[in-house]
């Protein structure tokens, strides 16, 4: 662990003897008691990228542990493992002291773990009792299912963990929280005394989160074990013992809540050794190339989504947008490409004004978008690569004579660009289907840089694909700058943020919070405009 | 560098033949079960196969077939389930016969009005299942199925009455066209090439239309613009969407290809058997045309053969119901299984094809696989 110089203003901060924990913390309390959890280190390795990097975490019996991280850091593969969804490549998982290796969910339930997903895994149609007992019905005999002795247990389990439930309600008829509720009292059912909330409080509003947080509270004081993952910082703070912080994949630091404040954790989440900016030769001073005023994006909701957000993207600048994922990005960005229409505000392109204009104008006045999942957004993964080159510029030269479609000319402009951008293919006629991540990410770069556009939305333009292909694409996005591309580029990779922008900007809550120069930036700071740390503390002191 | 190539070739046959095969002992099974000799029966098929009155028939079978396919698969082509060109052909078959009946133009003209008519009624009443969708947000399957009623059963059901020509007739219809509201058989161009074709058996001339389509349907999209955004919508909607092809706007050309097409499905009973839309018009063209898309996998070249083959068993129901040979559902259940296994067998040829370009993908990009 390295990154201790960073922390010397956090208060109670010992560093590294007692925050880290690679050997087992066992010997503070519980001597005797072996830990609910232990998991020395867990490697998971998906094509391309390392999910889990020998991660180790120790969760004491009885105690409310936090899995903090940025989105992507790793947090949801490892709950995925200790529930028996995913098999770890390497490392040891010990339940109470004893070593396990699970190849299922029903083989994790069996030892008393538990997992309440973010996203509900209820039938509606169906009575409270009927969830609960789904799939592992109590029977009498002739095969008919004991009612009565299930929703006395259910009553059982309720009283025992302070949680009340109607057994009779329909769950269509249930609140959020109360769905909630149901799925944590189906995995007690089921005997589980450690738990899993994979981001429990995302789908709550604030009063059914004080509501779980006190069931989770009784919870814990009737001996069970939870595992809670999050990553706004004051919930978890407010709610748990202790806390592991997990950054691309390892295990950071595991730290007592009573010690730290929300300032401390964002830096843990962020790190302490930043980059530095590598992007040389600062030309800005260009024309204004895509100004976004005062815009305002609403949600399904009606809430805002992108609150009074202003920005401006010179020509040869690269603005980077950082922020937590979840915070209005992608509703930005589908404002500007025109996806979205913003309730209010105004996107100007080159000095026209194009908030209502169509995706396909934008394009055509020379707006490229590298989209934040390829997959979805990006590709026709049946289609061939001449065909995904031509997505997006299908109405100009090379890919189009009036009418027509011009084949030869996309097939010429696809051979160029799997040249230029070293797409490595057997041909322009595969589909990109068969290509691999980084390929088709090049194939995405190369495509939007040929169209020589004027301005560049990219976002995440190199997640999920490995390091090489990483460098490839930063330098293609850098030669362009250079050229005078106007980049506003979203990013959750902070070396890639600061390596290539020449001003960050954070969003926090659908609001641009602050502006920062890459050259100067603390993780400090950065981590506690990303989290709304700073928010908090400014308001805290007002 | 031959190898690849007749791997591709026989990759291609592959799906069709093991269908064929697959289809030919189910149907041998199910004819021995029920007690006919199979041998025979597919020696009765194969005989009156090879008769030129046969082939002429099968083309008459296939033409509207061919043009109830193409008008599903405009829509499939973009992942719309347009399940609407039954309704849509029966009611422009008879808005075009009402209207064909009532004007007096010189002969091309007159046919023209007819066709263009059907095409327009079409377009417009599928046209109608888009206008749902884009504006309400109506699913086209729940919409096209609902409008099918409506149209067959409602508009069609209640104005068939108001044009009856003679009350008393066995079969009550509208007044029959006049000759100039015809279309002139396609016997000379076919005699040309063989003998002389038997008595009472014409190829209607709307088969031109359904090669025209055919042509169309092709050219347009795989070589127009308006084509890729056509496929890109359909292969992958949020992709196509942020690649700047408005959605609303394809959904409506989609649907209104659609319709027109399907205007045409009726033609050839409106304009060359029955010069007239009666009570015995053809029911059922619309749901088959599904069925023949699916097997021609929503190209132009292979629903053609897909849409021969429906054609000549079909044609060859009727022959097995006058020797009675055998029952003449084998048949359906002959394009049943065929239809079934050449689906399962495309997806399976197709994951194969999906294995190799990967393989081939990893090899050129240094990966071992």
């Amino acid at each position: 662990m390295k990154g201790g110089a960073g922390l010397v203003s956090g208060p109670a901060f010992v560093f590294p003897a007692r925050l880290v924990s690679p050997s087992p913390a066992s010997q503070e309390r519980h001597v005797a008691l072996s830990p609910a959890i232990e998991l020395i280190g867990i490697t998971k390795r998906f094509p391309g990228v390392i999910a889990n990097d020998s991660v180790n975490l120790t969760v004491e019996e009885g105690e409310i542990h936090a899995i903090c991280g940025e989105n992507g850091a790793g947090k949801s593969t490892l709950m995925k493992i200790l529930y028996g969804m995913q098999k770890a490549d390497e490392g040891v998982m010990k339940v109470n002291g004893q070593e396990v290796s699970f190849s299922s969910p029903t083989e994790a339930i069996a030892q008393g773990i538990g997992m309440v997903h973010q996203h509900f895994m209820l039938a509606d149609q169906m009575s409270v009792i009927e969830n609960v007992i789904l799939g592992s019905e109590p029977m009498k005999s002739a095969g008919r299912i004991d009612f009565e002795g299930a929703k006395a247990r259910l009553a059982e389990v309720g009283a025992a963990y302070g949680l009340s439930v109607n057994p009779d309600d329909l769950v269509d008829s249930l609140e959020v929280g109360e769905r909630q509720r149901v799925e944590i009292i189906k995995v007690l059912f089921r005997g589980a005394r450690i738990l899993i909330l994979d981001e429990p409080t995302a789908v709550l509003v604030p009063q059914e989160v004080e509501e779980l947080f006190k069931n989770l509270r009784e919870l814990k004081q009737d001996g069970a074990t939870i595992l809670f993952i999050d990553h706004k910082l004051e919930e978890v703070l407010d709610i748990s013992d202790s806390i592991t912080v997990i950054r691309k994949g390892k295990t950071v630091a595991t730290v007592k809540a009573s010690d730290v404040t929300a300032g401390d954790l964002a830096e843990l989440m962020v790190g302490s050794e930043l980059p530095s900016p590598t992007t040389t030769e600062a030309v800005v001073g260009g024309d204004v190339a895509l100004e976004v005023r005062n815009l305002t994006v609403l949600d399904e909701d009606e809430r805002p989504a992108v609150n009074d957000v202003s920005v401006a993207v010179h020509k040869g600048e690269i603005v980077g947008v950082a922020g937590i994922e979840g915070n209005g990005q992608t509703e930005l960005i589908n404002a500007i490409i025109g996806i979205d229409q913003p309730a209010s505000g105004q996107i100007t392109l080159l000095g026209e004004d194009i908030t209502s204009a169509s995706v396909r104008h934008r394009r055509e006045a020379g707006l490229g978008l590298v989209p934040q999942d390829r997959h979805s957004e990006g590709l026709l993964l049946d289609a061939p690569l001449w065909e995904n080159a031509a997505l997006g510029h299908q109405t100009k030269a090379p890919f189009a004579k009036g009418i027509w479609l011009d084949r030869p000319g996309a097939r010429g402009r696809t051979a160029e660009i799997r040249e230029e951008f070293d797409v490595r293919s057997p041909g322009v006629d595969v589909s990109a289907r068969a290509l691999s991540g980084g390929n088709q990410q090049k194939l995405i770069i190369g495509r939007e840089m040929s169209a020589k556009p004027e301005v560049l939305i990219a976002a995440h333009p190199t997640r999920g694909i490995d390091v090489g292909a990483q460098a490839d694409v930063w330098n293609d996005i850098r030669a362009a700058r250079a050229n005078g591309l106007a980049t506003l580029l979203f990013s959750a990779d902070l070396e890639e943020l600061i390596g290539l922008s020449d001003t960050i900007v954070v969003m926090f809550h659908g609001r641009l919070v602050a502006t920062l120069d890459p050259a100067e930036i603390d993780p400090r700071t950065l981590g506690s405009y990303m989290t709304g740390a700073a928010l908090a503390e400014t308001e805290g002191a007002a | 560098m031959s190898n690849p190539l007749v791997r591709k070739i026989v990759l291609a046959l592959a799906a069709p033949v093991v269908a064929g095969v697959f289809a030919i002992i189910i149907s041998a099974i199910i004819l021995e079960l029920s007690g006919s000799d199979s041998i025979q029966t597919f020696q009765t098929v194969l005989e009156n196969g090879a008769k030129l009155e046969t082939f002429i028939d099968t083309l008459n079978r296939a033409t509207p077939l061919y043009l109830s396919a193409v008008a599903a698969a405009i829509g499939f082509r973009m992942n719309i389930f347009n399940i609407g060109v039954e309704g849509q052909y029966i009611l422009a078959a008879f808005v075009a016969a009402v209207v064909g009946s009532r004007i007096d133009l010189p002969g091309p003209l007159h046919v023209l009005v007819i066709v263009l008519t059907a095409m327009l009624v079409g377009a417009a009443f599928s046209g109608l299942a888009g206008l749902m969708n884009i504006t309400r947000g109506v699913n086209v399957v729940i919409s096209t199925i609902m409008l099918n009623f409506v149209a067959t059963g409602g508009i069609v059901a209640a104005l068939l009455p108001r044009v009856i020509e003679d009350p008393t007739a066995a079969n009550q219809g509208t007044p029959t066209i006049a000759e100039s509201g015809r279309i002139p058989n396609l016997n000379g161009i076919v005699e040309v090439f063989t003998r002389e074709i038997g008595k009472g058996r014409e190829l209607t001339g709307v088969l031109m239309f359904a090669v025209l389509a055919g042509i169309a349907f092709h050219v347009v999209l795989n070589r127009t613009r308006l084509g890729f955004d056509i496929r890109a919508s359909g292969k992958n909607p949020v992709a196509a969407r942020v690649g700047g092809v408005p959605p609303k706007r394809m959904v409506m050309y989609a649907m209104l290809a659609t319709g027109a097409s399907a205007g045409l499905v009726g033609m050839p009973e409106i304009l060359s058997d029955n010069n007239a839309y009666d009570q015995g018009f053809i029911q059922g063209l619309g749901f088959a045309g599904i069925a023949i898309a699916l097997l021609g996998r929503n190209s132009a070249g292979g629903m053609v053969f897909a849409a021969l083959l429906f054609g000549f068993l079909d044609s060859s129901s009727a022959v097995l119901q006058v020797r009675a040979s055998a029952s003449s559902e084998i048949v359906v259940i002959m394009q049943a299984t065929f239809l079934l296994a050449a689906v399962v067998a495309y997806e399976v040829i197709n994951r194969i094809r999906q294995r190799d370009e990967v393989s081939r993908a990893a090899q050129m990009a240094g990966v071992t696989s």
